[in-house]
């Protein structure tokens, strides 16, 4: 089932009255989700993503704007009607109930028509469970499981009731990190056998990138860009957006653009045709720099930190706006790295500019 | 661990209070201990050091004979039985109610608990002044507030605590007292309960389109069974222990004019202790044997139906 947000708006009202001070956590969202993807909502604490989520399966009324689940308008439905299923970000299993019991309640509240027989309800509580593999842990209580056996048995029940649309508030924060890699492909590979329309909230940028079908950014309740998670990352439409996405993250230097060319400390070191003259900021991407002897662009370089295949040279450079510059460079080409500095060539579609009072994308022809 | 230099200091500090105890509590527990045993006691000889009882079972044996402790016994269980499921159920359904509303849920909190910093024997008074059929002005004008809005709705005055009224009119009364004012603590432990509640549950029941009646027998009830296990549990203690309701109601006497005698376990031990110590100490340790039993039946069934 796609869904559809058409200007959705929340404004939290002030809590002190005289100051007056409204809270927009979600400005004029408009996006339509495609049947049966993975979308990840992404931003940093506070830009309105989880709030969004919750307007979505209705447990919050939205200030303005409209809902679709297909060609239905459900805005104006309570959570109880939505039919979606949620997962909450500490899961919420009732902790006085067993795995089954816990999987098996959304069904015992089906009614008239919908309503099934225990032996049915049984049947696919099993499947449910197979589903994520916790088969086996059916007669344990919530607190008998580790952190990613609840967050299971949490998708189980929330995918039982065959929920039109999967929603997911931060469902691997608690999770330690080799669990999270593990838990966020049973997530990709569930959604993929369910093929439910899933929507997942998330602040870890990785997460976002690695199995969802497309994200949405967000930063104090506005949308910035929406896409496939590498077109956003190889095509940011601004500053924000650039830096957050993307481990080590995106080198930012302040810059100028004259005649055509970029000048980082008062050196050329790119071509930017197509540029009008103005400062600018220049995001470059670790993977960005050539090493080259004859490069344009000279840093201080201050370590080398060893990853296996790649190596990333620690540098800084008096334009950079970060404490450092990384690179990620082949381990061969760094075995040179051994002076004081550093000279690289840059990779013209790695590089993108910003205007300076905006932020946002300045584009230029790349050759 | 305090080094043993220290130890001294340890035993001084606690000595204050140990000193309390022994005088207040474990002397007068072994005493009753001693007098429920001993027979033919008698507080001269005691006084002159006499101490030349017989040691046997004779105090149990004719307060466990004696009608008047049986009556006591039954008002007591009739009360407790009646008074502890009431007051649990009501204090429930408020407290419930009380956490759903948002405006004046403080105001209504403090209405709810007044009866708690009340004195009893206070409101056993205006109880009395509210059940009677012959008001506190003239006998005719007035024939109590109870029995006025009876008949609006159109029942005849009920003779509740006046002479000539039945046992089970007094046990009404005496319900109701007790009920009302077993409230405020249960209203108050509940309401916490159901505070500490994390509404994340609310909210994922509502996801998966739970009736209300079964978020509240499947959920809310579940989660509050430790506080309903605490309130049950001395609910009952206090109900063996009831006593000051029935002196405020009924007045020392404990019955009302002529009618039967509405006196309780406690009150047994208080009027046997003028010259009978041995049975009041008897009776004492029955009353502490029926809520130890008691007790341990409901915390073994609430440990089956409790989760924690």
């Amino acid at each position: 089932m796609k869904v559809v947000l058409q200007n959705l708006t929340k404004i939290f009202p002030s809590r002190n009255k005289k100051a007056n001070e409204e809270v927009v956590a979600v400005n004029d969202f408009t996006f339509e989700i495609p049947d049966g993807k993975l979308i990840g909502l992404l931003g940093p604490s506070g830009c309105g993503k989880s709030t969004t989520l919750y307007m979505i399966s209705g447990l919050q009324k939205p200030s303005g704007g409209r809902i679709f689940f297909g060609d239905d308008d459900v805005t104006e439905l309570s959570a109880e009607n939505r039919g979606v299923g949620l997962v909450f970000q500490n899961y919420a299993l009732y902790p006085h109930m067993t795995v089954k019991q816990n999987i098996l309640f959304p069904l015992q509240n089906l009614k008239g028509e919908d309503k099934l027989e225990k032996d049915v309800m049984l049947d696919r509580a099993y499947q449910a469970a197979k589903l994520v593999q916790i088969d086996e842990l059916m007669e344990r209580k919530p607190s008998e499981l580790s952190g990613g056996q609840q967050q299971r048995v949490a998708i189980a029940r929330a995918l039982v009731k065959m929920p039109k649309v999967l929603l997911l508030d931060e469902p691997l924060s608690n999770l330690d990190a080799r669990l999270r890699l593990q838990t966020r492909e049973e997530i990709r590979r569930i959604q993929k056998e369910t093929g439910i329309t899933t929507i997942f909230v998330t602040h870890d940028q990785e997460e976002a990138m690695s199995i969802s079908d497309m994200i949405v950014v967000m930063k104090l309740g506005v949308v910035q860009q929406i896409g496939a998670p590498q077109d956003v990352y190889d095509d940011p439409t601004n500053l924000f957006v650039a830096k957050f996405l993307g481990t080590p993250p995106i080198n930012v230097f302040e810059g100028e653009v004259k005649a055509g060319k970029l000048y980082l400390d008062d050196v050329a070191v790119l071509d930017v045709p197509g540029v009008e003259d103005q400062p600018v900021y220049a995001g470059i991407r670790p993977e960005g720099f050539i090493p080259d002897a004859f490069g344009p662009m000279i840093c201080n370089l201050s370590g080398v930190d060893v990853m296996g295949r790649d190596v990333s040279l620690v540098t800084t450079h008096p334009a950079s706006l970060n404490p450092v510059v990384r690179s990620i460079v082949d381990a061969d080409a760094a075995k040179n790295a051994t002076g004081l500095t550093v000279s690289y060539s840059l990779k013209p579609h790695k590089v993108f500019l910003f205007n300076k009072e905006t932020e946002a994308r300045v584009y230029f022809e790349v050759k | 661990m305090v080094e043993s230099k220290h130890k001294w200091k340890a035993w001084l500090y606690l000595a204050p209070a140990i000193a309390l105890l022994l005088v207040f509590t474990v002397w007068p527990i072994f005493n009753t201990l001693r007098m429920a045993f001993w027979e033919d006691y008698s507080i001269m000889k005691d006084l002159g050091g006499r101490l030349d009882f017989k040691f046997g079972i004779k105090n149990f044996v004719k307060v466990i004979n004696y009608q008047g402790f049986k009556d006591c016994l039954v008002n007591t269980l009739l009360l407790t039985v009646l008074t502890v499921p009431i007051s649990t159920l009501l204090a429930l359904l408020i407290a419930v109610c009380l956490n759903a509303i948002k405006p004046l849920q403080r105001l209504l909190q403090t209405i709810f608990f007044l009866p708690y910093v009340t004195n009893s024997i206070a409101i056993g008074m205006v109880f009395e002044a509210m059940f009677n059929i012959v008001g506190y002005k003239t006998p005719e004008e007035s024939i109590g507030i109870i029995n006025t809005v009876l008949g609006v709705f159109g029942v005849d005055p009920i003779n509740w605590i006046n002479a000539g009224s039945s046992y089970w009119a007094n046990i009404a009364v005496l319900v109701i007292y007790i009920v009302w004012n077993a409230l405020p603590f249960k209203i108050l432990i509940l309401l916490g309960g159901l505070q500490s509640i994390n509404k994340q549950y609310y909210d994922a029941a509502k996801i998966d389109s739970t009736p209300r009646v079964r978020v509240f027998t499947k959920i809310t009830v579940p989660l509050l069974s430790p506080m309903l296990a605490y309130v049950v549990i001395t609910g009952f203690i206090g109900g063996f222990k009831e006593y000051s309701s029935i002196v405020g109601i009924f007045g020392d006497d404990m019955q009302a004019v002529g009618g039967e005698s509405l006196n309780t376990m406690v009150g047994y031990i208080y009027d046997a202790l003028g010259n009978q110590e041995g049975r009041a100490s008897a009776a004492a340790l029955i009353l502490f044997a029926i809520i130890f039993v008691v007790t341990m039946i409901n915390l073994y069934v609430s440990k089956k139906k409790t989760h924690y």
